[in-house]
């Protein structure tokens, strides 16, 4: 056993470690360097799932149910399959919209009805202080186990530490109004609770983790040893199958808690809180989708170990198998081990207390309190809310914890966790009709909400809290055996005479299928009002509109001093002006005074008050200081039909415009090149017209020039115009083929016979400029469909080219054929001095040649652009291959048909062609 | 301001294109899991034998989870951006 010292000591530690952690992340919220923006923090604190009922209360289910532990668990994985849909919609909502509670959301979908809020709210109270209570319960009764010395019965009831329970309760209270309400946010969120979430889930895993390893490893040989020491009992064998002590196993009851835990794992305010409301960025769903249902895995793989292993280890019934996690280790000797272990209980309880605090005292405040506050007159003259607002919410913390507190004192020993917490599940499950259904179908009304909301929750009180109540000993429980009045038909464990179900089953089968029945039916009486079609438009559809097409559901007139003093009343003065600001910004006004009163704005300023005081309060001010009109359902689906149609012509418009702008982008290009080319051409021409004139003139000037003079001028003239021609054959050949008027006359090219060919007829060129042609070709290749002449042309100017830049007297240029299945390409590889990389890019475009003007050899500019032209014709592609360093390599690629066998290329290579 | 809700609006149309599969991907893992871990798929497992020394029903149960998630976190990761 530890001395209560001790225990308080660490207990209270490890609060204050909670503080410290809290401060550190908020302080780093401030500064700008959030801790909780990424993916495993958001994940680690859904985990706030995991209560003290996880903590203690599955072994004890593990050891009197076997895998009965695990639907809990399951339920969760089969929900967050489907978060990504669900979940993620819910965030959109709730941000677009300034959601903060579950409360609202219900209200908000059904035309921002207070009633519904209220009720929402109300539920929520009465199915959770149970459920807080069972955490103090769970810190009390693990303080007992600790204290007591090890043999010795527990002290009845948790009486031996009321006042360390109240202490706790206290204290946590005290938390939450530091780290839950310091400040009012209009999203509601909160860092460095976040943060001591997150933290708190690390601890309890960890404990838990180091208990399951003792038990597994130091107590027994390992998970064999210990399983098979289990196999050898038959009533602890028995634990490891599917149904216990020869009964069938309750597949429904199996279904129905997977069902049900997937709902309350979404619907729970505390998971709402987390998952929804403290999500930073609904792209960190993707990890926390899958990393959330691991963390559960991880947290449950030691349950059955630890409870298999208390059942050997305790002669059979001695300890409460609630308490294995601490007994077990107090037992064996590990009273360290048995502190960390309460920690991590603790640090279970704590986490839920603190987060389920937050949720419920945003509901209290925004959904009970303000609406009936609002109501009384003089709070209308009252200028500032803000503090008030703070004021009820800090003391409906204070009130949550000592409800609970108070049921946990009077409820005391009566039912065990797991029944606690399950009434709890059933309670909020009642919120999954009206919620989804919301979510996805347009036709749900105020009074269908209502209907199916009070017919579930009734019936849930009726058959599942009433009888929990009756069987903790405040009640009789004739009402539970005989029925009310002896109504045998109306007992409220078995409804109707419907026997055979567990009462967790039969209380969840009845009052879901009112619940939705009468949702369903009582929607279905009339037709969505405005309000309600409104919201529904915009719950349904969230994913749909954006921000700049959203349609605004308000018509009438408003005047801006009277929104800012309206958001300066609740929102504080200094923010409301600041958030005016921003708007006038975004809309393009130049001051808040300047902003337009329009539906946008009034819009905007509901938004913004929903996040401080709820949707259906927020309605109720605005509508106080702005002059509106009712809006009829044709005016709802008319602004609809005008926003999407507004939508619409936006894209079509930002289209259009788009196409425009590449149209005129294409052709001022067009424009450009033509210019380029007709400024090219007329230099082109004019060069050689020049030199012809200046000759000619001279000849002129000069009759009595010597004949030889003359002969030799008349010979430059003559190639002069002999360039021209073919300049302007280049022209207008170019001209041809790019307007499609070329005249093609296709026959079976052998590429082989070609190339030989074209190295002859350029024999004579190279040999007069000392260059030397090898050609490296097979023995034959497939014949190809194409112009023979047109292929000469190409391959001539290649080889003209090379001829003009490879270095005087050793010259090498190298033509290759290569051949490969569906295609052929043919490489001229020069050793000049290669295509500066600067013109790379160039190479291909008319006039422009390579080399720098000083010395660019003679050539019009256009066979490059030419030979590409040709090749690409015939479906083929020219390339520079990328620099070697070993002089300019041209190639083309022509695609043949692969009917026959390509040669292999090297089999006949390095021919040499023409050695000088 | 401006920039965000571009970006934002662009971000729901990529989403919008490739959600189509990854939700059909994802209801059809639900259906599974919901198939696997209820009557009568779930009794396939009941049986007295082990593997590496643990009872077969909890291991299997253990191993279906942890398949589960498996395939969530691949299906999760692999769209992602």
């Amino acid at each position: 056993m530890l001395t209560p010292a001790t225990v308080l000591a660490a207990s209270f530690a490890y609060l204050l470690l909670l503080f410290v952690v809290a401060a550190w992340a908020d302080r780093r919220a401030q500064a700008g360097r959030s801790v909780i923006g990424n993916a495993w923090v958001y994940a680690l604190s859904m985990a706030v799932y995991c209560t003290a009922w996880t903590y203690f209360g599955s072994v004890g289910r593990a050891a009197s149910g076997g895998v009965w532990f695990l639907p809990i668990y399951l339920g969760p994985m089969l929900a967050m399959l489907l978060a990504w849909m669900v979940l993620r919609k819910m965030i959109r909502i709730a941000r677009t919209y300034r959601i903060t509670s579950i409360a609202d959301f219900v209200a908000s979908r059904y035309g921002k009805s207070p009633l519904l809020a209220g009720l929402v709210t109300l539920i929520t109270v009465v199915g959770i202080v149970p459920y807080i209570a069972l955490q103090l319960k769970a810190i009390a009764s693990g303080y007992a186990v600790l204290t007591t010395p090890v043999g010795q019965p527990l002290p009845a009831g948790g009486a031996t530490w009321t006042d360390g329970t109240l202490a706790v309760a206290l204290s946590l209270a005290g938390f939450t109004m530091v780290f839950g309400t310091r400040h009012l946010d209009g999203t509601e969120r909160h860092e460095g609770m976040v943060a001591a979430i997150a933290f708190e889930s690390v601890v309890k895993l960890l404990a838990f983790l180091a208990v399951g390893a003792f038990v597994t490893w130091g107590l027994f040989g390992g998970p064999g040893d210990l399983f098979a020491r289990a196999l050898a009992v038959p009533e602890l064998a028995d634990l490891l199958r599917l149904s216990q002590q020869g009964k069938p196993f309750a597949y429904e009851q199996w279904f129905a808690l997977t069902v049900l835990s997937m709902l309350s794992v979404i619907f729970l305010p505390r998971q709402f809180q987390v998952m929804v409301v403290e999500n930073v960025d609904e792209r960190h769903l993707r990890r926390a989708a899958w990393a959330f249902p691991a963390y559960l895995l991880a947290i449950n793989l030691f349950v059955l170990p630890i409870a298999l292993g208390g059942l050997l280890y305790f002669p059979r019934g001695s300890v409460n198998a609630d308490t294995f996690v601490l007994s077990l280790p107090l037992a064996a000797g590990q009273p360290a081990l048995a502190l960390v272990a309460f920690i991590g209980g603790l640090s279970a309880a704590t986490g839920m207390v603190i987060v389920e605090a937050i949720a419920v005292s945003t509901m209290v405040c925004n959904d009970l309190v303000m609406p009936l506050l609002l109501r009384l007159r003089h709070m209308n003259r009252q200028r500032d809310l803000t503090r008030l607002l703070l004021a009820i919410r800090r003391a409906a913390i204070v009130a949550i914890l000592l409800l609970g507190y108070l049921y946990y004192h009077l409820a005391g020993e009566a039912y065990a966790l797991v029944s606690i917490g399950l009434i709890s599940f059933a309670a909020v499950a009642q919120f999954a009709p009206a919620l989804l259904g919301g979510m996805y179908w347009k036709g749900g009304t105020r009074e269908g909400a209502l209907a199916g909301l009070l017919a579930g929750f009734a019936l849930w009180t009726y058959t599942l809290m009433l009888p929990s109540i009756a069987k903790s000993g405040w009640w009789h429980t004739d009402f539970i055996e005989q029925g009310p009045f002896g109504l045998a038909l109306l007992r409220p464990e078995q409804l109707l005479g419907l026997a055979g179900l567990d009462n967790l089953t039969h209380s969840l089968f009845w009052s879901l299928l009112a619940n939705v029945g009468l949702y369903v039916g009582v929607s279905l009486l009339r037709r969505p009002s405005a309000a309600e079609t409104s919201q529904a438009l915009l719950f349904v559809d969230v994913f749909d509109r954006t921000a700049t097409a959203r349609p605004v559901f308000w018509r009438g007139r408003a005047r801006v001093d009277d929104l800012l003093a309206l958001a300066a009343r609740f929102l504080g003065k200094a923010r409301a002006q600041r958030l005016f600001e921003e708007h006038a910004r975004e809309r393009g006004a130049a001051s808040a005074a300047h902003i337009e009163p329009d539906a946008r704005l009034v819009h905007f300023v509901e938004t913004q008050l929903a996040g401080a005081i709820g949707s259906a309060s927020a309605r109720v001010m605005v509508a106080s200081v702005v002059e509106e009109e009712a809006l009829a359902l044709d005016d709802v689906l008319r602004i609809l039909d005008e926003a999407s149609q507004l939508r619409r012509y936006s894209q079509a418009l930002e289209q259009a415009t788009a196409d425009l702008r590449a149209a005129n982008e294409r052709l001022e290009s067009l424009d450009r090149l033509k210019d380029d080319f007709m400024s090219s051409v007329t230099h082109e021409l004019r060069t050689p017209l020049t030199s012809i004139r200046a000759l000619a003139e001279l000849m002129v000037d000069d009759p009595d020039m010597p004949a030889e003079q003359r002969q030799q001028f008349l010979g430059i003239v003559v190639a002069e115009t002999e360039r021209l021609s073919r300049l302007v054959n280049q022209v207008l050949d170019m001209a041809k083929i790019e307007s499609g008027h070329a005249e093609w006359h296709n026959t079976d090219v052998d590429l082989v016979a070609l190339l030989r060919q074209a190295a002859q007829t350029v024999h004579e060129l190279l040999r007069e400029r000392g260059a030397e042609l090898v050609l490296d070709l097979p023995a034959q290749a497939p014949l190809l469909r194409a112009d023979p002449d047109r292929l000469t042309q190409v391959v001539l100017n290649l080889l003209s080219n090379a001829a003009k830049f490879v270095p005087p007297g050793r010259g090498r240029i190298e033509l290759r054929l290569r051949a490969a299945p569906g295609a052929l390409t043919v490489e001229v590889q020069d050793n000049g001095p290669g295509v500066p990389a600067a013109q790379r890019a160039l190479i291909f475009e008319k006039f422009r040649q390579g080399g720098d003007a000083a010395n660019r050899p003679q050539g019009t500019g256009l066979g490059l652009p030419i030979s590409r032209q040709i090749v690409e014709h015939f479906g083929g592609r020219m390339e520079l291959r990328p620099d070697t360093g070993q002089g300019a390599c041209f190639a083309f690629t022509l695609p043949c048909p692969s009917t026959t066998d390509p040669a292999p290329s090297g089999a006949a290579a390095g021919q040499p062609g023409d050695n000088r | 301001m401006r920039t965000w809700v571009r970006a934002d609006a662009r971000l729901d149309e990529a989403m919008h294109r490739s959600a189509g599969l990854l939700t059909q991907r994802l209801v059809a893992l639900f259906a599974a899991a919901l198939l696997l871990f209820n009557f009568p798929l779930l009794a396939l497992w009941d049986r007295e034998a082990l593997v590496l020394g643990l009872p077969l029903f909890p291991a299997a149960l253990f191993g279906l989870w942890a398949l589960l998630i498996a395939a969530l976190a691949w299906l999760m990761e692999r769209h992602g951006d």
